[in-house]
């Protein structure tokens, strides 16, 4: 059995209090439904989730690193996009 | 010869003692990474039903024999797993086979112990019945691939298959024990299960495309604490260091 021939499948855990599913790592698995087993055990063995998703890796559409100046870099001057020029009514707590 | 109750849990827990011990021998040699983690899950899960039977035979005994010292110090005779479990591994489709053949018996057997007349045994199978669950889920999966699989990995199944059904014969062998244990609603006769376990296992095997071989005459008989000379082999290793330091702590 080679594992050469097994998809890489991206890893996503909700933890008992967490809202959303994070990444936490990948594991090869033949298909959907190994994917899963073998991230439950690979990723939940210390009570780390309740809730799992799994992905192929290759379904995954990511940006490239080396247009990171013109994707990211413009937002670094823009400060007036954070809320924090706004004065908050004092009624508006916890903000 | 022991107490019926005794003997009854002493089968569920040296069974499950030898289960998790032949899959620990596969820690660290998996096919692939993920498989050996899951695999030593499973072995894990095994030893920890294993530890709670162990400890509720002992406290039925009412001779002072803890857990360890049943796990540990007892010779070949007087283990009681069914003799399927004290097989040696080989290869991974006989693995993931044996493994899916026990767990589905006890996937129709722990549920019915949960009704149990003794509140240890009856939580011991509530637990177990989870874990249980997912070891047939996992194992079943992996019996539908390789037998459905290539022309290699469906006779290497086929030949698993062959060489490990006969073995199946003894978890629905009945005895005095059986009788026993069922008077008082204790346990329940694993002869009584064949039939579900039989629908459980023949659907995953039809997906497998794997033909279920024809029941014969051989009856082992590990229950009864007659064994193969394979056991001796698993228990040297294992038995070691308490034998060797008896009482030894870390």
């Amino acid at each position: 059995m080679s594992t050469q021939e097994w998809p890489l499948w991206e890893v996503f855990v909700r933890s008992r209090n967490g809202l959303d599913h994070k990444h936490c790592g990948s594991v090869h698995a033949p298909d959907p439904k190994l994917a899963l087993q073998m991230a439950r055990d690979v990723y939940t063995r210390r009570q780390e989730g309740v809730s799992l998703w799994v992905v192929r890796s290759d379904h995954i559409v990511a940006s490239d690193p080396d247009a990171k100046p013109e994707l990211f870099d413009p937002a670094a001057d823009k400060i007036y996009r954070h809320p924090t020029f706004y004065r908050l009514p004092d009624e508006v707590d916890h903000m | 010869m022991l107490e019926p109750r005794v003997e009854y849990v002493l089968r569920l827990a040296d069974g499950a003692l030898l289960l998790g011990q032949r899959l620990s021998e596969l820690c660290g040699h998996g096919p692939v990474l993920e498989e050996d983690i899951a695999t030593t899950n499973i072995a894990l899960d095994c030893i920890g039903q294993a530890r709670l039977l162990l400890a509720l035979a002992g406290r039925l005994e009412g001779q002072g024999r803890d857990e360890d010292r049943l796990a540990f110090l007892r010779n070949e005779g007087e283990y009681r797993n069914p003799t399927l479990l004290e097989l040696p591994n080989g290869d991974f489709g006989r693995v993931v086979l044996r493994t899916f053949l026990y767990s589905s018996f006890l996937d129709v057997l722990w549920p019915a112990l949960q009704t149990s007349t003794d509140a240890d045994l009856a939580a011991i199978a509530a637990k177990s019945a989870k874990e249980t669950r997912y070891h047939r889920e996992h194992t079943a999966d992996w019996v539908i691939r390789l037998g459905d699989g290539t022309d290699e990995s469906h006779r290497r199944m086929r030949d698993a298959l062959d060489a490990l059904w006969p073995y199946t014969a003894e978890l629905f062998s009945k005895d005095y024990v059986d009788d026993a244990v069922t008077r008082d609603g204790f346990g329940v006769a694993w002869a009584t299960l064949r039939d579900p376990w039989l629908r459980s296992v023949e659907a995953v095997l039809a997906e497998a495309t794997l033909a279920r071989p024809p029941d014969t005459p051989f009856l082992s008989r590990g229950k009864t604490g007659v064994h193969t000379e394979h056991l001796g082999h698993l228990l040297a290793p294992m038995q070691h260091l308490q034998r060797s330091h008896p009482g030894a702590k870390w």
